[in-house]
């Protein structure tokens, strides 16, 4: 009866063959990944499936890897079966010279603001998303501030002299 | 163990005679029935005194803002008794807390809805200089979207010090000239903010 990642697992394989890939199971919860192109396909199929059934996003969120050339940007899916009570984390890779994801608003209207949320900080592109601007930062902000690439510190301010502070 | 018992045991009896706090007389010359002085410093004097603060309190300084205006503290005495939730209404705009960039038009649009003569007090490190937030979404100092009169520094400051800022604005509230806001050096201040 109770759904175990195993067979979520099989389920996923059985359906998607080799276009799912790295099981891993840290601290008994299952994480995968797909191929770009395919994630919303795959999280219809978990919606759907009556076996499966997850049909709440708990959380979407992106990480930047910069060491992963053509891979830089992951978008991590968060999925939850209400009835199982079992989690599963999904991810996507991109390139981020061209972060294309397709949007998972269709599906869950909660990934509206979180997909904004998402392309605000990393610039994630969802294709599709009816209203993808910036929602947490100033409207007038020219960068991602989340992707690894900046230094910590504010860079405009000019009264923190470097000998003082000891940079 | 019982508490000790440290207040009133030997009570003091309130004196009812001479307590009562009067400030002082701004210099002039007084003669028979009349006291001539300067009108800025009667102005000023008034002003000083009953300063009506807007309290725009985003974190933690706020904290400390409330312990101050409660009974231990008392910023009543200082003649800010009542605080204004309306800028229209407020002489000192006291911000207190981090201003994150997204925050800086609203505390402007705020700062320009005072009516003259207006002053600012900036408490915290925030406030001042963005404090310890280094970051891509913090305004680093408010100074940097309207103009402060007072800095307090600390983290937060503990109310002593807070009003110790407010009796600086008094002082500088006391010793505003008449016609300071009309001088050429208050408009080039504006406009270096992009005010008016």
């Amino acid at each position: 009866m109770s759904l175990t990642n195993e067979t979520i697992k099989e389920q996923l394989i059985g359906k998607f063959g080799e276009q799912v890939s790295h099981f891993e199971e840290p601290y008994g919860m299952l994480s995968f990944e797909s191929l770009n192109e395919i994630n919303l396909k795959v999280m219809q199929f978990l919606y759907d499936e009556p076996g499966l059934q997850f049909r709440f996003l708990t959380d979407l969120c992106a990480v930047h890897f910069p060491g992963q050339t053509g891979r830089e940007i992951a978008v991590v899916y968060h999925l939850h079966n209400l009835v199982e009570n079992v989690r599963i984390r999904f991810k996507v890779f991109t390139d981020i010279e061209k972060p294309d994801v397709f949007t998972a608003t269709q599906l869950f209207s909660a990934a509206n603001w979180m997909e904004r949320e998402t392309f605000d900080f990393y610039g994630v592109n969802f294709v599709g998303h009816p209203n993808l601007k910036r929602i947490l930062n100033v409207d007038e902000m020219d960068y991602f501030p989340m992707r690894k690439e900046y230094p910590l510190e504010e860079q405009t301010r000019i009264d923190k002299d470097d000998a003082m502070f000891g940079r | 163990m019982a508490r000790p018992v440290r207040f009133n045991i030997h009570p003091i009896a309130a004196d009812i005679k001479n307590n009562i706090s009067v400030t002082e007389m701004p210099p002039g010359h007084t003669g028979e029935g009349f006291f001539a002085t300067r009108l800025s410093d009667v102005v000023g004097l008034a002003r000083k005194n009953s300063i009506w603060p807007l309290p725009f309190a985003t974190s933690c300084c706020g904290i400390e803002f409330m312990a101050l205006m409660g009974s231990h503290y008392d910023f009543a005495r200082f003649g800010a008794e009542r605080l204004g939730f309306s800028p229209r209404q407020c002489d000192l705009l006291m911000v207190m807390g981090t201003i994150a960039k997204k925050m800086g038009p609203p505390l402007k649009q705020v700062y320009l809805q005072m009516a003259e003569p207006r002053w600012v007090m900036a408490v915290g490190a925030c406030a001042a200089s963005g404090g310890i937030f280094d970051s891509y979404s913090v305004l680093q100092g408010i100074d940097q979207i309207i103009p402060v009169d007072v800095y307090v520094p600390g983290c937060p400051p503990r109310p002593e010090a807070i009003i110790d800022g407010f009796l600086r604005i008094q002082d500088l509230v006391g010793e505003e000239r008449l016609r300071r806001r009309n001088s050429e050096q208050y408009q080039g201040l504006m406009d270096s903010y992009g005010i008016k």
